[in-house]
This record gives C-alpha cells, structure tokens and sequence, in this order.
C-alpha cells in the first residue's frame, strides 16, 4: 500500500461528523465494462476535496452512482450517516446531496428566473390543489414573493442577475455554469457535487466561480469537485482523490498527488 | 381560406442576446413593458378570434342567401364543436405542452368517460344495448372517474419510458379499448344481476344528454311535467316571446353549459400553468433528470397531471357524444387524436390561450368551414356534379371547367384533409410555435417580468469581499 492512500484502515476513523459523505467498495457494470470497480473514499466536511483521473477512469459513474441516476451492482454509499444506496436522485437530493452536471442540464425554454425558482425545496404550491383553489392560492404567491427575492439576492451574488429574464438555452456555456451552481444552491444543500464546473469557462469566469466556491465553502458547504484542469484542482483542492480504470489509486493533500508515481504513471499511460 | 387570427403581440418585449461577459451586474434587467394585465390580453384573443368566426360565417351566409336559419345553425354546431375541442386541447396541453408527454391515445380515454357514462345511464329495458338506467349525475363524475383511472393504469407501467416510447404506449393503449369495445366478447355480460354490456358494433343508446341537461337547467327535478325553475321561468318567456323553438333553446344551454365547463378548465388551466406546480411541468418538459436532481418527485407529477388530463379528456368524450345520445367505437378512431393534435398545433402547444384559439380555428374554420362553404355554393350556383374526376377532367378538353369545379365542390368536405395538411406545412414553415405558442407563460403566480425588488437589501454590494 502506498503511503498516501489514507481509506483502508482508519477509514472506520472516519466519523459521520467529520464526513458527510462516504462510499465503500462501490461496483458498476454497463454491458462487460466494469465503469466502477471497488471504489472507496470519504469526503471530508467543509471542503473542497477534488476527484480527478484519466478519461473513462469512473468519475462521472461515481457522482451517477453517488446521486441514485444509476443503482450500483455492489457496495453502499453513505450521506450524513444513512445509508442512501439506490435512492432515487430526488430521495438524495431531497437530503442535501445536490449536483450538477458536466454537460449543463439548464432547462432551456424556461427564463433564469424560472430556472432559479424551482430549485427551492417543499414549496406550498407544489400540491396542486394549493396553486388552484382560490384561498390556498393566496399563501403560494405570499410564499412565491419571498422566494423570488431571495432568487434576486443569488442571482446579485452570481452577477448574472441582469439574465434573469432570458430563457436559460440562449445563456453562454460558463453563464450556464454559474446558473447551474447557484440553482443547487437554492435547493439548500450540505454538500455540492460538481461535474467539471469549470469546463467550457473563461479565465475571468473561472476566477470567479472559484471565489464563489470559496466562500461557499467557508460559510460551511462541502464540495466534491471532478475536473480535468490540474491547476485548478491543485490550487484549490485540500484533498485529492486519484481514480483509475474504476477504482481509487491513490488520495492526499494536492502535494502528495503530484509527487505520487503511480498518478504520474496513470495519467501517462503506464501499466499500474 | 382566411383567417383573422390576432396576429401581433404587443405584450412581447424584446429581448436582447445572451450578452458578452457578465461584467456589469445590474444593466437592463428591468422589463418596463406592461401596459395591460396579461388575462385581459389573453381574453382578448379569445373573443377576438371567435367574433372573427362568427363575422365570417354571418357574412358568407347572409350574402350568398342561405339566411337566418342556415347561419344559426351553423353558428351553434360550430361553437359547440370548438367548446368540445378546447376542453380537449386543454386537457392535451397540459399532457404535451407543458409536461412533454406525449399521448396519443386522447380517443381512448375519450372513449373510455363516453362508455362509462353510457353504460350506466343506459335505460334497463328496451333498447338494444341495455345499462344499469342511472340519473346522469351518476354517469358523468363515473364516466370522467374511470377514464382518470385509465389514466393511471396507463401512466403507472410507462413512467420508465421515453417520450417516443411512451406515444406509442399510449397510442397502443388507445387501440386496444377501441377493439376491446367494438369486440363481441364484452357487448353483452350479465353483471349484478343484469344485461349489460359495450354493445360492441351495435353501440350504446342512453338518455340524450343535450335534452337532460338543459332540463335540470329549465324545469324542476328536470321534469317538464313539474314546472319551470326561476331561470327556466326568465328564459322560457323571454325565447317564447321571439318564437325560438324549444329543441334550439335546450341545445344553446347545453352549449352554454359546455362552454362553463370549458371556461372552468381554461382557468385552472392557467392556474395550474402560472404556479410552483406549473413550473414542476415545464421542468420535467425541459429536462427531467435536472428537475429530479434539484430533489423533485417527478414521477409523482407526471402521474398527477396525466391522470387529471385523462379525466378531462373522459369529460370531454361525454359531452361531444352527449350531444348524439348514442356512442360507437367508430366515434373513437385515432384520427380524432390527430385531429386534437392539429388544433393544439395551431393554437401553439404550451399555451392555454393557444388551446383555445386553435380549438376555435380549426373547429371553426378548418373542420367546418369547407362543409358550409360547399352548402352555400350549392345553394347558389347550379353546378354539373360528374361523379367522376375522369369525367371532370376529359370536360376540360372542350374547354368547359365547370364539371371539375363542381367536382371540387362535391368533393370539398374530403378536400380539408388536403387542407389540414397544407396548413401544418406552412406552420411549419412560417410559425413553427403555432399562433400563440411563442408566447411566454410565466410559470409562477407572479409576473416575473413586472415584479422585481429594484432595492435590493443592503448585502448586495456587501457581498462580495474577497477572501
């Protein structure tokens, strides 16, 4: 066992407490690929932990895995103690484990606005009956008032409040980004998976979306953050998780990472 | 053909392009542009699309000479065909415009509320297919009860599907009650102790509903024989006084009475569309794995709002075949769905407003206008009918065109298919989101674009220290 792989051991160490989210031994077969083989990691509580590794090494089938978009074949994750293994993506989403994702799923013909208000979690007006008969009604659209403010005050945050009324498919690639973040923000998360948050992003964009992340992460959010650019990850990241052919090679602060061999190997090609 | 459809929106504000660089925040984010509530803007479409119908069949009838009883007529089979369209166009709009989910089995679950109320308000005795002989007030809410039931048998085994997938489910599902119905196995059964049955081919005969319902709305207990109720009192003197036959004042109620209904599903229509549930609907429309992401029982909508559709569709089917007092498979063909389809084209999917003015058009103008333009020209022109288009076209050697006109004429009630199809294409072309379907429906009770928090709270500049 190489001295940076942390899990193993005193992996049992890893208290609910200090982190939220845990998967162990997770397996996921499509057809005869094996996309995940035995992955094993926990992410800790208030950070910015990086998930990284060569095309095809099982990142986005993790988060999948992770989020209930696929059940796995084997193995079990774990959210804030509970084991949520095969939930489905609102049962895990509904406990405050968001995400978005690497191609970004705006909804297109609905405004920023719209985008950004049906992100709140148990809205009155989400029964039918409350929207539609008369006295009900009347709460909704108290409630809806205060929602859209504070729709307003993210959308200052992100700066792209002067978009709010432009249906979300006319948005650029990094503006769809930013959309995205800020919507799984409103759903009121503990944590936030990030599929490649910063692919598509312009330098200026990316500064900012990272100081956001920042602060985010200040205020108590934890992130899992997959992403090819290294500097970025390197830069940011407290903890580096290594995947490769489906499994976990190797974890560490961003330093051990990219002194470790077997990573060097891994991205260069080499037989592990 | 014309139509005076409205065509300009003045309450569309244009939008600028998605814009360079989000670098200065707080620049034209306010839309100044309203200028008139949006329901007074959308009823005006309404209104202004039926007057134009009406002015258009009024003028080419009185004329062309068919006078005040051809366009009454006229007038009455056309608005009792548009309300029974927008109640289905309605009911698909929510299925398809808003939730994406693409049905086209309408005809079954039209089917199914007509049958249900057929069977059970079929008198006992005396006629060929006999039911269990229930007041209506039991055979419309059963009727409209089992085809939302439908709609969850249906819905249950096909939410793992795709759109394309689900269509054809639904399509599938449609056929099989058609044939279910029109087969021999099920047209008599002996249940709780009586005949019963579908009647397979033979149909249904049950009470008229266009006598039964204007009844309760005129007399007490719905009896003639008990005397007239206080509106029955008010309208019968007023319709006695102008010499209006009986038959045509019941059939105007029931057409009013549908147009209510009509007016009933449009408003929660637009509520359901204008509300957090509405948005649920165009969420899942848009992209529902994203929807499902941000912690939204989706599958739980989608069942919502496809039973709810189903039972409208019910509702719809016993009224348009209330109004014949007998029901047939035949009546249910998918051809109907289309039909239902087109004029939700039209009017543009994703819009209430639209659902309506579609309905209006094409049962207006496209489904009965080429009958009624056929009539009148009949009644005013003597035209050679060869039975023939061989006969038609050889005519044109001798330089007479009058027999292929004619044959045109003759022919002009299956010529709107041709019509049907070349409207599409050229929506198609030219206004691919239908007439209204351009328009946005905020889906939020609030007017999205009208109310914003111009002073925003005091952390808005605070925000954004550096770390």
């Amino acid at each position: 066992m190489s001295d940076v792989e942390v899990s193993g051991a005193d992996g049992a160490a890893e208290s609910e407490a200090t982190h939220p989210l845990r998967i162990s031994n997770l397996t996921k077969t499509f057809g005869g690929i094996l996309a995940v083989d035995g992955a094993s990691f926990a992410v800790e509580r208030g950070s910015i932990t990086g998930l990284i590794g060569p095309n095809g090494a099982g990142k986005s089938t993790t988060f999948n895995l992770i989020t209930g978009v696929h059940a796995p074949d084997s193995g079990h994750v774990y959210f804030e103690g509970e084991d949520i293994t095969g939930l489905q993506p609102h049962q895990v989403a509904e406990r405050g484990l968001v995400r978005t994702f690497q191609i970004t799923r705006e909804l297109g013909e609905m405004t920023v606005l719209e985008n950004m208000l049906l992100a709140f979690k148990g809205q009155r007006g989400e029964a039918l009956w409350r929207s539609v008969l008369p006295v009900a009604r009347r709460r909704v659209v108290e409630e809806e008032r205060d929602l859209l403010e504070r729709v307003w005050e993210t959308l200052e945050l992100f700066e792209i409040d002067h978009l709010a009324h432009e249906e979300a498919g006319n948005l650029s690639g990094g503006q769809r980004k930013l959309l995205e973040l800020s919507r799984a923000l409103l759903t009121d998360p503990e944590m936030l998976l990030l599929d490649e948050p910063m692919a598509g992003v312009n330098p200026t964009l990316e500064g900012k979306l990272l100081e956001r992340i920042h602060d985010l992460t200040d205020e108590g959010y934890t992130f899992l953050i997959v992403e090819h650019d290294m500097d970025v990850i390197m830069e940011n990241c407290e903890h580096v998780i290594v995947m490769h052919q489906g499994s976990v090679l190797a974890e560490g602060t961003p330093a051990d990472i990219q002194s470790n061999e077997r990573v060097i190997e891994a991205y260069l090609g080499g037989e592990v | 053909m014309t139509v005076d459809d409205p065509d300009t929106d003045p309450d569309r504000p244009a939008t600028d392009g998605s814009g360079a660089a989000p670098a200065s925040p707080l620049e034209g984010a306010a839309a100044v542009t309203e200028s008139r509530p949006r329901w007074q803007v959308d009823l005006g479409y309404i209104v202004l699309t039926t007057i134009g119908i009406y002015v258009l069949i009024t003028a080419l009838g009185l004329l062309t000479g068919l006078g005040f009883g051809g366009v009454f007529r006229q007038l009455q089979t056309v608005t009792f065909l548009a309300a029974a369209y927008a109640l289905v166009v309605l009911a698909l709009n929510l299925h398809w415009g808003y939730t994406g989910l693409f049905n086209i089995g309408v005809a079954g679950f039209m089917a199914v509320g007509a049958y249900g109320m057929a069977i059970l308000t079929a008198p006992t005795e005396g006629t060929t297919t006999p039911g269990l002989g229930l007041p209506m007030w039991v055979g419309i809410p059963v009727g409209v009860a089992l085809a939302g039931l439908v709609g969850l048998i249906v819905v249950l085994p096909a939410l793992r599907i795709r759109a394309d997938y689900f269509a054809i489910v639904t399509l599938a599902f449609a056929e099989v009650i058609r044939l279910t119905i029109n087969s021999g196995a099920l047209a008599d059964v002996d249940a709780f102790g009586r005949q019963l049955g579908t009647g397979g081919g033979r149909g249904i005969n049950f009470p008229l509903l266009e006598h039964a319902i204007p009844r309760w709305v005129l007399y007490e207990g719905g009896d003639p024989a008990q005397g007239a109720t206080f509106v029955g009192v008010q309208v019968l003197t007023v319709t006695n006084r102008l010499g209006i036959e009986r038959t045509v004042v019941e059939s105007a109620i029931y057409t009013s009475v549908l147009v209510g209904l009509v007016a009933v599903v449009f408003v929660l229509s637009v509520r359901t569309a204008n509300s957090p549930f509405g948005r649920l609907l165009k969420g899942i429309r848009e992209d529902e794995l994203a929807t499902k992401s941000l912690g939204k029982n989706t599958d739980l909508v989608k069942i919502k709002v496809f039973v709810l559709g189903c039972a409208i569709m019910g509702l719809a089917g016993i009224f348009w075949q209330g109004r014949n007092g007998y029901v047939d498979p035949d009546a249910f063909l998918p051809i109907i769905t289309f039909y239902i389809f087109i004029a939700l084209i039209i009017g543009g999917s994703g819009s209430n407003t639209g659902s309506v003015v579609g309905a209006l058009v094409f049962a207006g103008v496209l489904f009965e206008g080429p009958p009624y333009v056929q009539r009148i020209i009949n009644q005013v022109i003597d035209l050679p009918r060869p039975t023939t288009i061989y006969d038609a076209v050889v005519a044109l050697g001798s330089f007479d065109p009058l027999p292929l006109v004619g044959y045109t004429v003759g022919q002009l009630a299956n010529l709107r298919f041709v019509l049907f199809g070349v409207i599409l294409i050229l929506l198609m072309i030219y206004r691919p989101d239908g007439l209204l379907g351009h328009r946005d429906e905020p889906a939020s009770p609030l007017d999205l674009r009208a109310e914003r928090p111009t002073d925003g709270p005091s952390s808005v500049d605070g925000g954004d220290d550096d770390e």
